[in-house]
């Protein structure tokens, strides 16, 4: 964990380490490499669709930030429930959504995760508890808390993971759920991912308080900047948050300190930065950084990484393909899912 | 058979529901320790516990959202609002989270869970708590929206609302609270989106719904006394609408006049001129009245009040209208 205390006046975060002495197996290295892989590998071949019009509507890609997620995967377990805002195509996919189904949601396809009723911002998978997918910035922090408040009232012992983004802090809902759920001790791991910029404005536009984990002090719950570059750091940053809901000490914070090398959505040349900082970043990749220490440690070959990610991108291809030649949703579909009563009475005139 | 308040009733169908399904909470500001802020939930801290009657913070938009998540996560919560006028800072949970959420989602994830609280004005109380949003929630395709108007309505309504698989928007009133009503012992639902013909009658068809359907009663016993032989029908919920009964009555007495609390633009009573003239064209013989609050911020003064708000002698001066005779 770093430094609780950082006061530095820009978010940096360190520069991912490579571990000579690995604290994490073997396993984990290599489901962390995979899967990183595969969320860059989707994401880059989701940007270049959507430049050829084939995904539409509005598209945010998780590139430079794979870390924040993959770690987190690890470190909790398969009945924790998901949820986030609308940077939401690595979570399901990480949590083992069938890439064909979050590619063919990005297609308007009637064979997506949400049926093609919710696009980009809206991928959802009851299978593997990730419930959204949210496109309102900060509205989904109170469902996050609630989904924990069933969680603590059916006394299960699993554990709400929210995430949000740094724009996100600075709504009311954050405040109003950070409060209520650290006063009835919501086993919920509320995570901002600050990439830094809120769409185009920086942290340090808008707030005199730039150190987002502090926020949560103002609720007396355990609060932690992360730097999370570095997917050991995020996993570890979880699992002590996870065994602190698990006890029912109830939520933590944790700022994850990361980066988008992309803009906001497809429509932003992000122009609000320098080519100087985005490199920067680039140089510090979370996943350079774990094929380094595979490597370090002998447990896969230059060779047979190249083929995990010749791997990563056929099953993109393949979710391409199976997107390409899914069909759009059937007018008929129009009058379904919006309510659970099967005979709603619609207004048709 | 007994008479319960309007409040009691709303008491007994919390109670008998969570007393049958455990999934079912009650949470709000005030609505645990100090036994509710119009005494809705007295008592029900000390069968429940603390777990299932929960006090909130004043944040509106926070519990109203944690709600959603509870319920998006296998509870029924019951979230009330001390006054709708108070779901505003909240409107974001109820519009873009539970009605979205089984749409967005595929149907994968629903919001089966009940907003409730009074709507309208309550007295003296000056413009921003004397608001009526039953058709803001009316708009809105994922909802469901009850207004009932009177004890037993109200019971049978609720205990349909609570185990509804829908977001069900659930408005009552300050003023109806101490209302007694005949409501029998034995258990019993009513159907959401069925009208109720409260008075049967021939001349004209009075509609209305929730609190104002006393003004719509007390204006047909005037009318009656001249003669006039109105049906009043409560509409009970206005998302769904019950139109055929509308319809039907409308093609018997061939005369409508809509009595509503909210403003006139963009009114339950606009949509029902709309759907009776584009449905029942054939069988009018006048065109449809409404008598709504008047288009202004319902200020404090009562003579004020008493100039904007629907009653009984501008009711009567509207169905008098409709059938052509002098005032």
């Amino acid at each position: 964990m770093a430094d609780t205390k950082d006061k530095a006046k820009k978010v940096a975060p360190a520069k991912a380490k490579v571990q000579a002495k690995p604290t994490f197996s073997k396993e984990t290295y290599m489901w962390w490499y995979e899967n990183m892989k595969l969320m860059r590998r989707f994401e880059e071949k989701a940007g270049q669709l959507y430049g050829q019009q084939k995904i539409k509507g509005f598209c945010h890609l998780y590139i430079g930030q794979e870390a924040c997620v993959a770690g987190a995967v690890t470190a909790l377990t398969k009945d924790d429930k998901w949820i986030t805002a609308y940077r939401d195509h690595a979570h399901p996919l990480a949590l083992g959504t069938d890439p064909g189904a979050i590619m063919a949601e990005l297609f308007a396809k009637a064979t997506g995760c949400s049926k093609g009723k919710g696009g980009s911002m809206h991928m959802f998978d009851k299978e593997v508890n990730f419930m959204g997918g949210h496109g309102i910035v900060g509205a989904q922090v109170p469902l996050g808390a609630g989904i924990a408040f069933a969680e603590k009232y059916n006394k299960t012992g699993n554990l709400c993971i929210c995430y949000m983004g740094d724009g996100a802090v600075r709504q009311g809902a954050f405040h109003e759920a950070l409060n209520m759920a650290m006063t009835w001790k919501l086993p919920v791991i509320f995570v901002i991912e600050n990439n830094g910029y809120a769409m185009g404005t920086s942290v340090e536009r808008t707030s005199n308080v730039q150190q987002l984990y502090t926020l949560g002090e103002s609720y007396d719950m355990p609060s932690f900047p992360v730097e999370a570059m570095s997917v050991e750091n995020v996993h570890e940053a979880v699992a002590e948050a996870a065994a602190r809901a698990r006890a029912g000490e109830g939520p933590t914070l944790l700022e994850f300190r990361t980066y988008r090398y992309k803009g906001h959505s497809m429509s932003d040349p992000a122009k609000y930065r320098t080519k100087e900082e985005l490199e920067d970043y680039k140089s510090r990749d979370s996943i350079e950084a774990v094929k380094a220490t595979i490597l370090l440690n002998k447990w896969a070959t230059e060779e047979e990484l190249e083929q995990i990610d010749e791997q990563a991108k056929q099953k993109v291809a393949e979710a391409v393909k199976f997107a390409e030649e899914s069909p759009y949703p059937d007018p008929s579909e129009l009058y379904t899912d919006i309510y659970a009563e099967s005979d709603y009475p619609y207004i048709m005139d | 058979m007994r008479s319960i308040q309007f409040r009691e009733a709303l008491r007994e169908a919390l109670s008998e529901e969570m007393r049958r399904d455990e999934r079912v909470f009650l949470m709000g500001e005030e609505v645990a320790e100090y036994n509710g802020a119009y005494k809705v939930s007295q008592g029900m801290l000390d069968e429940f516990g603390p777990e299932r009657v929960v006090d909130t913070p004043i944040a509106e938009l926070g519990f109203a959202g944690i709600g959603v998540g509870a319920a998006m996560n296998g509870l029924r919560p019951v979230i009330e609002f001390m006054t709708f006028n108070f779901s505003l800072v909240a409107i974001d949970q109820v519009i873009n989270a539970a009605a979205k959420l089984m749409s967005m989602s595929g149907g994968q994830y629903g919001a089966p869970m009940v907003f409730r609280g009074p709507t309208g004005s309550a007295g003296m109380l000056s413009s921003q708590h004397s608001q009526n949003f039953e058709n803001w929630y009316a708009n809105t395709p994922g909802l469901k929206v009850v207004v009932p108007s009177n004890p037993y309505d109200a019971k049978g309504l609720l205990k349909s609302a609570i185990r509804d698989n829908d977001p069900v928007i659930f408005m009552e009133s300050e003023q109806m609270y101490g209302d007694k009503g005949e409501v029998p012992e034995e258990e019993y639902l009513l159907p959401i989106g069925v009208a109720d013909i409260k008075r049967e009658g021939t001349d004209v068809t009075i509609v209305s719904f929730g609190k104002i359907m006393k003004v719509a009663l007390a204006a047909a016993d005037e009318l009656a006394k001249e003669g006039i032989n109105a049906e009043v029908i409560d509409l009970r919920t206005v998302r769904p609408i019950d139109y055929k009964t509308l319809v039907e009555s409308v093609k018997k007495t061939n005369r409508m006049v809509v009595v509503e609390e909210a403003w006139p633009l963009a009114s339950i009573s606009a949509e029902l001129a709309y759907h009776i003239q584009s449905n029942a064209f054939d069988y009018m013989d006048a065109p449809v009245k409404r008598v709504t609050c008047r288009d202004v911020p319902l200020p404090y003064a009562p003579t004020l009040i008493e100039a904007s708000l629907p009653n009984v002698a501008r009711t009567v001066e509207a169905v008098k209208q409709v059938m052509y005779k002098k005032a």
